[in-house]
């Protein structure tokens, strides 16, 4: 989208700051009319990626800086959210974020999975200024209802 | 509610160990949640239950703490049982295909009394 963001904050990257991030994305996504089970991962999504900012990208160092924007669909048409989350930190190979083996049963690597699961889209580029850039795109499926479960 | 900070009671019950998370379980509260599993698994006690009743949120590093606990419970021969999981919560270990992998019950007086 080349038009300016609705809404884009800078925040640290503190695990503190997640419940925040996660409480304002839930808020538009609720407004913008996402079904309940929508805007709960859409926030997961968002979540995840920002925890994997946190852990991965800035080897958790508390205070360096992650943005996120937001860019609704079209009105009057189904709810559809665009979100881009950039950060500063080390820049690797977007083929070589990939989500683990769900078979194999063992703790982490679910976010990226978590991510690509939830999303309609979930793109990684490397930032030309340096850092990540993450794209994520999520529209609300035909067949669900308000309040329903979504059908991801 | 969401955006709450994470408290956890421990009950070692003698033959079993009661854990019951409250609030949510994200990547500032794993570590924490994390050292009271641990906690439980070296109590040696043959099942430790985990009563997800109260947790209102959690993501991939919350899950991850309980991926653990179980891998420690199979090693130390005992069963790992969740409680209580919530729609929101359930809806996470769907998507990460670990909702078959735990052994869970409704209530912790099924997970207590078998």
């Amino acid at each position: 989208m080349s038009e300016a963001p609705h809404i884009r904050i800078e925040m640290l990257s503190n695990p503190l700051y997640l419940a925040g991030a996660r409480e304002l994305i839930s808020g538009v996504c609720r407004r913008l009319g996402f079904t309940e089970m929508c805007t709960s991962q859409i926030a997961l999504a968002v979540d995840e990626a920002l925890c994997n900012v946190m852990r991965h990208g800035y080897d958790k160092l508390t205070d360096r800086p992650i943005w996120v924007s937001l860019w609704p669909g079209p009105q009057g048409g189904k709810p559809e959210i665009q979100i881009v989350i950039e950060d500063e930190a080390r820049q690797i190979d977007p083929a070589d974020i990939k989500g683990r083996d769900l078979d194999d049963v063992k703790p982490g690597g679910l976010g990226v999975h978590i991510i690509r699961e939830v999303m309609d889209a979930a793109v990684y580029e490397k930032r030309p200024g340096g850092g990540m850039k993450l794209t994520m795109v999520k529209k609300q499926p035909e067949h669900d209802k308000p309040g329903g479960e979504c059908k991801c | 509610m969401a955006g709450q900070p994470l408290q956890v009671n421990f009950d070692d019950r003698g033959t079993m160990v009661v854990v019951t998370p409250m609030g949510e379980i994200s990547y500032s509260e794993a570590t924490s949640f994390r050292a009271v599993l641990k906690r439980a698994s070296d109590l040696n006690r043959p099942r430790i239950i985990i009563d997800l009743s109260r947790v209102d949120d959690m993501n991939s590093p919350g899950v991850a703490t309980l991926v653990e606990a179980l891998q420690n419970a199979r090693r130390n021969r005992a069963r790992l049982i969740l409680v209580g999981i919530t729609q929101r919560v359930l809806a996470i270990f769907q998507i990460a295909r670990l909702h078959t992998v735990f052994e869970t019950r409704d209530t912790l007086e099924a997970a207590a009394g078998e």
